[in-house]
């Protein structure tokens, strides 16, 4: 039996051993860590497969020892114990040794650290925004700024649907970035703490509310690149994921003049606007569209909120009665709650339909119109 | 009468009186429920923490069992993301404040007297009290996952401002019950030092104090240096939450990242809390089932106490993605890297202890063996984690979930069950049902491993932690570790059963030495050791 143990004992130990060194072969991809499409991230790759090689080494000898001891000083094998308990020459290699190991790692491992940080002289500037739960970005030298949300349904998440293949790693609007040129970012946040995460860029930074964090990256190539929030930032952590493409810089500076463009006539679209009225049925539709993806996550598809948390819409005071106020929450927000202000986030047209849509969903039946324009009024009355 | 024919009687009855009462203190001890909320034994309140961090363990592990049914496959099928927050929040708290530091603490209470030769601990009656807070503190919290709004869905971490602004109201009861553990483990650490300081035996001088007892003592001081700066970070949690102050929001001039400075300064060290003791275990089971004294006592002492000193620089290793300057990064990972050298010392010298000794593979060596290996992979998974510019791949990744479940579940609770297999049957007076022990441990090896070592694969491939739902390509690995979470969390019931039969007092009567290489003054005293030890202290040679 004993024996038994003790052979089984070694067995696993290098199972154990060997399906770590599975991580080592890239060919499966899905157990190890991206090498990435820029040089910092080769770098960090390297990094890691060195550190993971010397560990795996440490971890053979001192569990081989262990196990050789274990199978040859046994009692069952007759053996009488040895008498020894300290040895100071013994202690002092095996103090100096591991410490003369951390010093050769330590010296790649800083000069990384510092190319990594090394956030000056940039070619282009994104400030990035987390909210809860989206990312925003706005294109420093230019007037191009816009959210990004998580595109997979809803549907799919309550296991209606089948699942899609970037399932849960999809937006409606990806951050698009040129190659070869060293994209800078500024990160923050509006509400609680997120992190902006992209493994093939070995960029992770913490947006914090109130201040600014910056990183870079370069990409070296052209692609679609996927990352996900890693900061515990609520609710719908889970759901906030983070898509880049990467494009030649021709490319790009035509997709940025494309944008810019597109900015401008929305812009236009929203004057226009300002000068019409919009049916019950269109601002219904369209507030809809917006509440779901915007103010659902918070206060549900039902209306109900989540009690305790955050408050209830349906036959709530302010969706019903109150006008003003409700223009001035959702305008403004209320400080010192989850409750942020879409007066930035949305435009006009959206800020009506989703009022209105609220004031007339679920049972709230006031019949009340806010149209762009008393949107507008509002805004400029403050 | 005068005063000088009264005096002598009057001293005689002194001691008379004194003899009789003693006389009925040993045989009169109160009955029933009230002889454990009276109580001011060391053994009595050992046993009482005992038994109230396995149940808060099992607590604990049905919340685990909540998060890997979740997990089980991609989609929302069981519990809604706000529960799953509470779920993964509440977890933490109960494993680290309810399971593994009660755990510590009562194994303290039952062996520290012992190990010294001291009759009790120093402080009986704080003693009673610093254990009896800890269930209200608990009930407050688990209490609040039933308030309107849920519990704590913050992280064990409680970040702010996700923990103050956008939290729910019950955040003021968890504050409370964190205050009342806190209040628990200073007075628990408070009273192993003085215990400590001033009972040892005659002739126990510090170098001759057995590992368990160095360990403590300095784990103990870990304590009392942390843990008000967790009751200052709660306080201030609360007081921005609820008494409008700012020291976590910028909008006031305060600083959110200040937060985590606070809270790993605290939380750093407080792993160690949780895994020094650990190392005193298993320097005591090693040499008895090696037949072997420890190799280099001096250096596991100095390790100990160089590991505790480090504990207080690193603390910034948990936050290097959140924007420090470089130098601040490389002092911090330099220190962290540090760390593994006294670290390695203790690991190389379990291994000389071993080399060349004797040895058997009884339940508590199996455990300790366990321990050696898995809590190495442990280490040397958080030594790539010191490393900053790898550091941003892996943080907040479920690599991170892997290296501090195989330092906590098979470092700090492996060694809390070796010890509990080691001492039980002096506890007892009955050797334990070694048939169910060994499945107990067979099972746990395996299925922990199932459990923990694919988080590494999940992790390196890109899966955050704290996510109630997952991308397709991690769905494989994470059927697997929920078997592997659900297989551990049964096979902790073969444990449950063995404890209750020994309790019950089950089993083969012991010798007074149990084990046959075991060496220190617990092991000199009858089997089961009574109710009261070392009235007279051992002289130690």
């Amino acid at each position: 039996m004993k024996k038994l143990v003790s052979i089984a004992m070694m067995v696993w130990g290098t199972l154990s051993v060997a399906s770590v060194g599975l991580a080592d072969t890239q060919a499966v991809s899905d157990i190890n860590l991206r090498k990435g499409v820029t040089d910092i991230s080769g770098q960090v790759y390297d990094l890691h497969m060195l550190m993971f090689l010397i560990c795996v080494i440490i971890a053979v000898v001192v569990f081989g020892v262990m196990f050789v001891s274990m199978y040859l000083h046994r009692k069952s094998r007759g053996v009488k114990p040895a008498k020894f308990h300290e040895s100071v020459k013994v202690e002092v290699a095996w103090t100096i040794v591991p410490f003369l190991i951390l010093i050769f790692m330590a010296v790649p491992a800083a000069n990384t650290l510092i190319a990594m940080e090394d956030t000056s002289e940039p070619d282009l500037t994104v400030l990035v925004t987390g909210s809860q739960w989206k990312w925003h970005y706005r294109y420093m030298d230019s007037d191009v700024s816009y959210y990004s949300l998580l595109a997979t349904q809803r549907e799919q998440i309550s296991n209606r649907y089948e699942k899609g293949e970037n399932y849960l790693l999809e937006v409606d609007r990806p951050l698009v970035i040129p190659t070869d040129q060293k994209v800078r970012f500024l990160i923050t946040s509006d509400d609680v703490i997120h992190s902006w995460w992209v493994p093939d860029f070995a960029v992770k930074k913490d947006a914090n509310p109130g201040f600014i964090n910056e990183a870079w990256t370069k990409v070296n190539e052209p692609g679609l690149y996927r990352g996900q929030c890693a900061e515990l930032c609520g609710k719908d952590h889970g759901f906030m994921p983070i898509v880049v493409v990467a494009k030649e810089p021709a490319e790009f500076d035509a997709w940025m003049s494309e944008q810019e463009e597109a900015q401008r006539k929305a812009k236009e679209a929203e004057q226009r606007l300002l000068a019409m009225n919009m049916s019950m049925d269109e601002l219904m539709a369209e507030g809809k569209k917006v509440y779901n993806a915007t103010c659902a996550a918070c206060h549900m598809p039902n209306g109900e909120g989540l009690p305790g948390t955050f408050p209830a819409l349906k036959g709530s005071k302010i969706a019903l009665e109150d006008m003003q106020g409700h223009l001035d929450i959702v305008v403004n927000g209320k400080t010192g709650t989850a409750m942020q202000a879409f007066g930035k986030m949305l435009s006009l047209k959206e800020l009506a339909a989703v009022i209105t849509y609220e004031r007339n969903a679920w049972g709230n039946d006031t019949g009340e119109i806010v149209q762009p324009k008393d949107v507008d009024a509002f805004n400029k009355g403050q | 009468m005068t005063k000088a024919t009264d005096l002598p009687s009057h001293g005689a009855d002194v001691t008379a009186d004194h003899e009789n009462h003693h006389d009925e203190h040993e045989h009169h001890i109160p009955k029933g429920v009230m002889r454990w909320i009276l109580t001011t034994n060391h053994k009595d309140i050992g046993t009482l923490y005992l038994w109230f961090s396995f149940i808060m363990f099992l607590t604990g592990g049905a919340m685990a069992m909540v998060i890997r049914a979740e997990l089980f496959q991609p989609g929302l099928q069981i519990v809604e993301p706000d529960f799953f927050n509470q779920m993964t929040t509440v977890h933490g708290l109960i494993m680290v404040f309810g399971a593994v530091m009660p755990a510590f603490v009562g194994l303290a209470n039952w062996l520290v007297p012992m190990m010294i030769g001291a009759p009790d601990m120093a402080l009986p009656r704080m003693n009673n009290w610093s254990f009896w807070i800890l269930p209200f503190a608990f009930t407050i919290l688990l209490a609040s996952l039933f308030t309107e709004g849920g519990g704590p869905n913050f992280g064990w971490t409680f970040y702010a401002p996700l923990s103050t602004t956008y939290s729910n109201d019950s955040t003021a009861l968890f504050v409370f019950s964190v205050h009342i553990m806190g209040i628990s483990s200073i007075m628990g650490a408070i009273n192993v030092i003085v215990t400590i300081f001033n009972m040892r035996a005659p002739g126990m001088t510090w170098m001759k104090m057995p590992l368990f007892v160095w360990t403590w003592l300095i784990t103990a001081f870990l304590l009392i240096a942390v843990m008000p700066v967790l009751a200052g970070a709660v306080t201030m949690v609360l007081t921005d939450k609820f008494f409008g102050t700012s020291f976590f929001d910028a909008a006031g001039g305060g600083d959110p990242v200040m937060f985590q400075h606070i809270f790993w300064f605290f939380g750093h060290p407080e792993v160690y809390i949780m895994i020094l003791p650990a190392f005193g275990i298993i320097s005591h089971i090693v040499p008895t089932f090696a037949r072997k004294p420890l190799f280099g006592y001096a250096s596991m002492v100095y390790a100990t106490a160089s590991i505790a000193l480090l504990s207080f620089v690193v603390w910034a290793h948990h936050m290097f993605t959140t924007g420090m300057p470089v130098y601040m990064e490389m002092f911090f990972m330099f220190a962290t890297m540090l760390i593994s050298v006294p670290t390695g010392v203790k690991v190389f010298n379990w291994v000389a202890t071993m080399w060349r000794g004797s040895m058997t593979f009884e339940v508590p060596m199996l455990f300790a063996l366990a321990f050696i290996v898995l809590f190495t992979i442990g280490g040397l998974s958080g030594l790539m984690l010191a490393i900053t510019p790898v550091d941003f791949q892996y943080h907040d990744t479920y690599f991170v979930v892997a290296h501090f479940h195989y330092v906590l579940v098979t470092g700090a609770i492996f060694s809390i069950m070796a010890a509990v297999y080691y001492w039980l049957p002096k506890w007892t007076g009955k050797m334990f049902n070694v048939g169910l022990a060994k499945a107990h441990f067979w099972c746990s090896l395996i299925s922990v491993n199932v459990l923990f070592f694919p988080m590494h694969f999940v992790g390196l491939a890109g899966m955050p932690r704290r996510i109630p739902d997952y991308s397709l390509q991690f769905a494989d690995y994470n059927q697997w570790i929920s078997i592997g979470g659900f297989a551990f969390g049964l096979s902790q019931l073969i444990f449950l059963v063995v404890v209750i039969q020994a309790c019950r007092k089950q089993g083969e009567p012991v010798s007074d030495r149990v084990w046959e290489g075991a060496n220190g003054l617990e092991w000199e005293i009858p089997s089961p050791a009574p109710y009261h030890t070392f009235e007279t202290p051992p002289v130690v040679k």
